[in-house]
């Protein structure tokens, strides 16, 4: 198996925020984290463009290169977690991260939970599987029920994918060889690598 | 006679500049997902334990629930 990935379709997504609510319903996220964000550029400009933001799982994680206390693992199917019982809410992470996906609760010292909080694609913590207290700490362990992430399961345009990264790579191949365009999608040539991302749509091709 | 009770008390306030260690932690060891959760909430079509059928699983059910060509074609 491929790594674990996910990519969000430019041309697809409406900004429902779907993926967003999806998540912190599933995992219990608390007030003032949001592991999944939607963000729009040129907002209320004909032919804007959403898509759906949270940890990408990066290969070669900035999060987990620049953690103090070594609280970062990457487990076999390329998924980054983290263990909160070592982190220290030290906020490095938030900083080196290009996506912006480490989170703190603005409440408390150093937040409600104490410690940060990030998108586990679905995928739980060191905890035993499917435990409460990996629940708790972490959220929902759906990998290990057989399940992808919920964000991507629930979207209704599917504009999110998530799953293994061949899978994942031929069905948006499908799609950009059916209708033309939409190569250049955000954030692919970051975690893919792709020499068509960043640049311009072909001249003719609507947007 | 006062000078064991001095040194006890000159232990006993000494206790606090005690120094704890401080080893740098490493995360604990994560089951991996294959061998599933033990509840009943999981998703029929693969064996718990067994890596092949969970990948089989995972691989279908991206195909099937995302890959809306599929469903038209």
């Amino acid at each position: 198996m491929a790594r674990m990935k996910f990519v969000c379709d430019a041309e697809r997504c409406i900004e429902c925020n779907g993926c967003v609510t999806a998540c912190k319903n599933e995992h219990e996220v608390p007030w003032g984290v949001n592991r999944r964000r939607v963000v729009t550029l040129n907002d209320g400009v004909p032919g804007e463009k959403s898509i759906s933001v949270a940890c990408m799982h990066c290969s070669d994680a900035p999060c987990m290169a620049v953690c103090p206390v070594n609280c970062f693992y990457r487990t076999d199917e390329g998924v980054v977690l983290h263990d909160k019982d070592v982190c220290i809410g030290c906020g490095y992470c938030s900083y080196a991260c290009p996506f912006g996906a480490p989170q703190f609760p603005s409440q408390g010292s150093f937040g409600v939970r104490g410690k940060m909080d990030k998108c586990t694609f679905c995928a739980g913590g060191p905890e035993e599987n499917g435990s409460q207290a990996e629940f708790e700490k972490y959220g929902r362990n759906r990998l290990a029920e057989g399940k992808l992430p919920v964000c991507a399961e629930m979207c209704s345009t599917k504009a999110l994918i998530a799953g293994d990264g061949d899978v994942v790579a031929d069905i948006f191949r499908n799609r950009v060889l059916k209708r033309g365009k939409g190569a250049e999608v955000w954030g692919w040539g970051t975690a893919y690598g792709s020499k068509q991302a960043g640049q311009p749509a072909a001249a003719g091709v609507k947007s | 006679m006062r000078r064991p009770i001095l040194m006890a008390f000159a232990l006993l306030a000494l206790t606090a500049c005690g120094e704890k260690p401080q080893t740098l932690g490493s995360p604990k060891s994560d089951a991996a997902p294959y061998t599933g959760t033990g509840k009943p909430y999981a998703e029929s079509g693969w064996k718990a334990g067994d890596r092949t059928s969970w990948e089989s699983q995972l691989k279908a059910r991206t195909q099937q629930g995302q890959n809306d060509y599929n469903r038209m074609n």
